[in-house]
């Protein structure tokens, strides 16, 4: 199955009935998949008139208790920011997918990783965090969305599944397991019709003073308890002397530049952040002592080795390659950055 | 026992309006309260709030409602309606909000013939902001930022929502009323009320224009806002139903 | 003749657009000297006996502060 249709099963499968989006490439598929299959499970789809619409048509879905999700490509996630601000602002769930393309403007439609730092610092407007997901194989797309669904209604924040083009046309055997999360709150605070309750308001407009501090200090919190979502994968890092830190696709690649690096006797490890926010800095902490250099791949200029050096604290060398604007790095090119030991910086 | 002939409807809350004197913003928040009150069908309407001077419609309506961002109230309340077909579904939105910023929303929420209701307040300006040019500013009008009259040559030609939706196969029900006098309060009510019966019988999508007074931004008392209502605003914007299901 | 109208205007709601006393067919209605709370010189009735009921004034008024019984 293709990525983005594993990503639109995976959602399908996940109980989301709503599903809004406007056409982008790389993510057709996952458009046109939702036509199909929302129409064969008594769901809604609509192609909206932008993405603005998209999210738009997300937040109220989500307002009236419905599991709704909407993906796109960077530009068209440049339009759901508003959106997305507003649906944190006023703590609505929902999942919003972004199969990332080369950017700035119109770019490219090669796979890209450029919209990190838009996904891991919020995005919109405004002071906030989402969980941003990063799956690196198609069966990691559809486990991913589960998660993102279950993540959303549980914090009744959007979460950004951060995939690129390369992943989402993959075509991969997945398996469509439905885990079993823990149970969810009702959620009472959806707008159902005033019957045998007071009226329900979704909100994010605060005006009185020091009224709209006092709820982003409470949100505030919430971040710190979504901070204990974070997920990683780590490998060789018991006796790694290096180790090389990428994410999604740039992973994957990078595992076989570790495993050729390790057949050559270079003690190599690996880390691999599944959340990018939150971002896993403390596996970071707990081995930075010990490696000589931190290796961040990525396919941009240069954004998730800040995260990277943030959590290294300048206790120990970092180094960046990066292929911006849709290339994507060989395990061959990896494997020579690391073996020379220097990558651009 | 005593009759009441005029009472406040249910669906209102007491709190008083935060709107200037002589606001059409709360004339309308009653008749929807009323329109609401008489169908008996409060607990199953879910309202919205747009960024305008409306914004804080919720501390005033008895029912659900939900904030939308500028413009997006169109495509929130498809959200909402399509999660729960049962309910009764309107956007509220001024001129800004919905004929400027949000109008690839409302054409295209009425092009999907959208079960719901748009109440659209059309002040030829926008209030909250302090009383800037709108789409629906007449010629010659003068806003803050149309200082010498709004000029065709330099900021483009009023809009008639009602006209353009008219055109749209998806728009049912779709009129301009005005509340200039005390009949024409009464005819808004009835199209407020055919525009909500148009969403429940599940015919399809519906809008009510009303022309409602800003007389702070038109730096005008309440009476004579009214007068330029009939005066200019009127003739510009003519009142009556663009389409209607129901027989005339 | 039955029972006659009662105009009740909530005075603190009132603030004072002059709306009502401009629709009032039998021109019953004023603006008082009097503030409010609000500092709006609200409209009052002057005549309550005369009034016909007809609602002219609480339909238009803006702010829902006229109620009418009998
Ligand atoms: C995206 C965005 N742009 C601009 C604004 C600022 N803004 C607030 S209200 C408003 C216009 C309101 O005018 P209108 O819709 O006519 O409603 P009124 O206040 O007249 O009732 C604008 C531009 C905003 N809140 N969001
Ligand atoms: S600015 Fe205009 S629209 Fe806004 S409350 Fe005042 S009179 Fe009403
Ligand atoms: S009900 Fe009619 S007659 Fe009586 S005060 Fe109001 S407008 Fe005048």
């Amino acid at each position: 199955m293709k990525g983005n249709e594993a990503i639109g099963e995976a959602a399908i499968r996940a109980g989301c009935r709503y599903y809004f989006g406007y056409p982008i490439t790389p993510q057709n598929e996952l458009t046109a998949y939702m036509s199909k299959r929302m129409e064969e499970v008594g769901g809604v789809f609509i192609q909206a008139e932008s993405e603005l619409a998209a999210i738009n048509m997300v937040y109220g879905a989500s307002a009236a208790g419905g599991r709704a999700m909407t993906s796109s490509s960077s530009p068209g996630i440049s339009l759901k920011q508003e959106g997305i601000s507003y649906m944190v602002g006023a703590e609505l769930p929902g999942v919003v997918v972004n199969i990332c393309r080369g950017g700035p403007g119109l770019g490219n439609i090669a796979p890209s990783q450029s919209d990190y730092f838009q996904a891991t610092r919020g995005g919109g407007h405004g002071d906030y965090y989402t969980i941003v997901l990063s799956p690196s194989s198609v069966q990691e797309s559809a486990d991913l969305v589960f998660l993102a669904f279950y993540l959303a209604d549980k914090y009744r924040n959007p979460v950004i599944i951060l995939g690129d083009g390369f992943l989402g046309q993959m075509l991969e055997p997945v398996e469509f397991k439905n885990p079993a999360f823990g149970r969810l709150p009702r959620k009472r605070w959806a707008l159902t019709g005033a019957k045998e309750r007071p009226p329900n308001v979704i909100r994010s407009l605060y005006l009185k003073e020091g009224v709209l501090e006092k709820r982003n200090w409470e949100l505030s919190k919430k971040y710190e308890r979504m901070k204990k979502e974070v997920r990683y994968e780590g490998i060789y890092l018991d006796d790694a002397e290096f180790i090389v830190v990428a994410y999604g696709i740039c992973a994957r690649i990078s595992k076989a530049s570790v495993l050729l690096l390790r057949a050559h006797g270079l003690k190599v490890g690996l880390i691999r952040p599944i959340t990018l926010w939150p971002f896993p800095s403390g596996v970071i902490k707990e081995v930075r002592d010990k490696i000589k250099r931190f290796f961040v791949i990525e396919m941009n200029l240069g954004q998730m080795v800040e995260d990277v050096k943030l959590a290294v604290e300048g206790r120990t060398s970092v180094s960046f390659y990066g292929r911006p604007g849709g290339g994507v790095p060989t395990p061959e090119e990896i494997y020579k950055v690391i073996k020379d030991g220097k990558g651009y910086f | 026992m005593e009759k009441a002939i005029f009472k406040r409807p249910e669906s209102l809350y007491e709190t008083p309006f935060h709107y200037c004197p002589g606001c059409g913003h709360g004339i309308i928040h009653r008749l929807i309260a009323e329109v609401i009150d008489e169908f008996g069908i409060r607990e199953r309407t879910i309202g919205t709030a747009p960024v305008g001077c409306a914004v804080l419609n919720y501390d005033y309506f008895n029912f659900d409602v939900c904030e939308c961002a500028h413009g997006r109230t169109p495509a929130v309340a498809t959200g909402i309606k399509r999660v729960r077909p049962k309910s009764v579904v309107f956007s509220y939105q001024g001129d800004g909000d919905l004929a400027a910023i949000g109008i690839a929303e409302i054409i295209h929420t009425a092009l999907r013939s959208e079960r719901i209701t748009a109440i659209f307040v059309n002040n030829c300006v926008y209030g909250m902001t302090g009383g800037q040019m709108a789409p629906t500013t007449l010629l010659n009008q003068k806003t803050q930022t149309t200082p010498f009259g709004r000029d065709p040559k330099k900021a483009g030609f009023p809009l008639r929502v009602c006209e353009l939706l008219a055109t749209l196969d998806g728009a049912t029900y779709i009129a301009r009323t005005a509340l200039n006098n005390p009949k024409n309060v009464l005819k808004t009510r009835e199209s407020i009320k055919k525009a909500f019966l148009t969403q429940i019988e599940d015919v399809g999508f519906s809008l009510v224009e009303i022309l409602s007074p800003c007389p702070v931004n038109w730096k005008l008392s309440p009476v004579d806002s009214i007068k330029w209502m009939k005066e200019r605003m009127i003739p510009y914007f003519p009142l009556g139903e663009f389409k209607t299901p129901f027989a005339k | 003749m039955g029972r006659p109208f009662q105009v009740i205007i909530d005075k603190e709601r009132c603030k004072g657009c002059g709306l009502c006393i401009n629709f009032c067919p039998l021109n019953l209605l004023v603006i008082s000297n009097e503030i409010n709370k609000r500092g709006f010189h609200y409209a009052t009735v002057r005549d309550n006996n005369r009034c016909k009921g007809c609602a002219q004034c609480a339909i238009i008024c803006p702010d829902v502060a006229i109620e009418i019984y009998r």
